[in-house]
């Protein structure tokens, strides 16, 4: 490790300007074209994709296989899915949800219950 | 500010609240791991405003601590980020007609303001620009925000944050219901299923974003060549392809 100023001044460009070229590349590739037919359809079905991959992703370091198996998680994705279908109040459910999660964990409720 | 753009920067506000509240717990942790890792606060805030980028920060520290060269940085990043490749592919209508702040918004397209961006309706068609504008900027600032605190405060105080970052897991399942009352189609998300149980059981949770969204994106170009066609030959005339934005 070397804790020289320029060399991490120049790692932070670097990464800056990778981290910059990844989110233009389609705004290059097609800005003075239309992207062919196939792309643009799938365009439109991208987004709901996305947030659900996002979702599951938010989900990746859930250890299933071990106390509390991913029981707070599923718990509390349930009670927001069922507040929003029923109240459609986005913060509502998002705040409860979260507010319900940190209890769940820091007081280590699922634990208790498997023993 | 006038009344109208006000209205517009409360409105962004409001909708970037969730972020806001998972944004500090995240960026005070990468100020804490800078910090910890040896390095002066200050770095802190400039990553976060040059970079901004989460995954890609925490893993450029862990690479800083690895003693990583300058192409294993600009490869990683390349690799973890790309993603957002992604993200704009689906944004190029959206982000036309946006002006002067088009660039910024590029650069700004995390995760979290890509999934609002993508949910949220501008007022008009006219202040759209600007309303894009206010969301990226403050989910920005928050990250920054977070990074400083973290390097500053975080070994200082004794905070009970964990779980709080689930507030960007509960703005998504949000966001995915809302998706789902726009969608025509439910195929997207039987794709997002596919992909995503299959890249948590094959990949690394570190890489299995990009890889479900390829793979899904794969799945969704299969569908749309192969069965959405069928149909459209079988059920000619009355199918017309809805071209307009859903949202």
């Amino acid at each position: 490790m070397t804790d020289d100023p320029v060399h991490l001044l120049i790692i932070t460009a670097v990464v800056a300007l990778a981290t910059f070229a990844t989110r233009a590349v389609p705004f290059v590739f097609f800005n003075n074209r239309a992207p062919p037919e196939m792309l643009s359809t799938i365009e439109k079905n991208l987004p709901p994709m996305i947030l659900l991959l996002l979702v599951i992703y938010c989900l990746k370091d859930v250890q299933w296989l071990s106390v509390p198996y991913g029981v707070p998680e599923m718990f509390t994705i349930a009670a927001v899915t069922g507040l929003h279908l029923w109240k459609r109040n986005a913060m509502l459910s998002i705040f409860t949800g979260t507010g319900m999660y940190m209890l769940l964990v820091q007081l280590d409720v699922f634990r208790m219950i498997f023993g | 500010m006038s009344q109208q753009s006000e209205s517009l920067f409360t409105s962004a506000l409001r909708t970037t609240l969730p972020v806001f509240l998972g944004y500090i717990p995240l960026g005070m942790a990468f100020g804490f791991l800078l910090e910890g890792a040896g390095y002066h606060w200050i770095y802190a805030p400039l990553m976060s405003i040059f970079i901004y980028a989460g995954a890609g920060q925490f893993i450029a520290v862990a690479l800083l601590a690895a003693g990583a060269g300058l192409t294993e940085f600009a490869i990683t990043t390349l690799l973890i980020n790309l993603r957002h490749s992604f993200y704009g592919l689906s944004l190029l209508e959206k982000f036309s007609g946006v002006g002067k702040v088009k660039a910024y918004l590029i650069f700004a397209l995390t995760d979290e303001t890509y999934a609002l961006l993508t949910t949220t309706r501008a007022p008009d068609e006219e202040s759209k620009g600007k309303f894009y504008f206010y969301i990226a900027v403050l989910d920005h600032s928050y990250w920054i925000l977070g990074s400083v605190l973290g390097a500053v405060l975080g070994s200082v105080l004794d905070l009970r944050l964990e779980g709080m970052t689930f507030v960007l897991t509960a703005l998504f399942v949000v966001l995915t219901i809302e998706q789902y009352h726009a969608a025509r189609s439910r195929f997207p998300f039987m794709a997002a299923m596919g992909a995503g149980v299959i890249s948590l059981l094959i990949f690394s949770p570190d890489n299995m974003l990009l890889f479900s969204i390829f793979i899904g994106t794969l799945i969704l170009m299969a569908y749309e060549k192969f069965v959405r066609d069928d149909l459209e030959v079988n059920t000619l005339p009355e199918q017309t392809h809805d071209k307009g934005d859903l949202q």
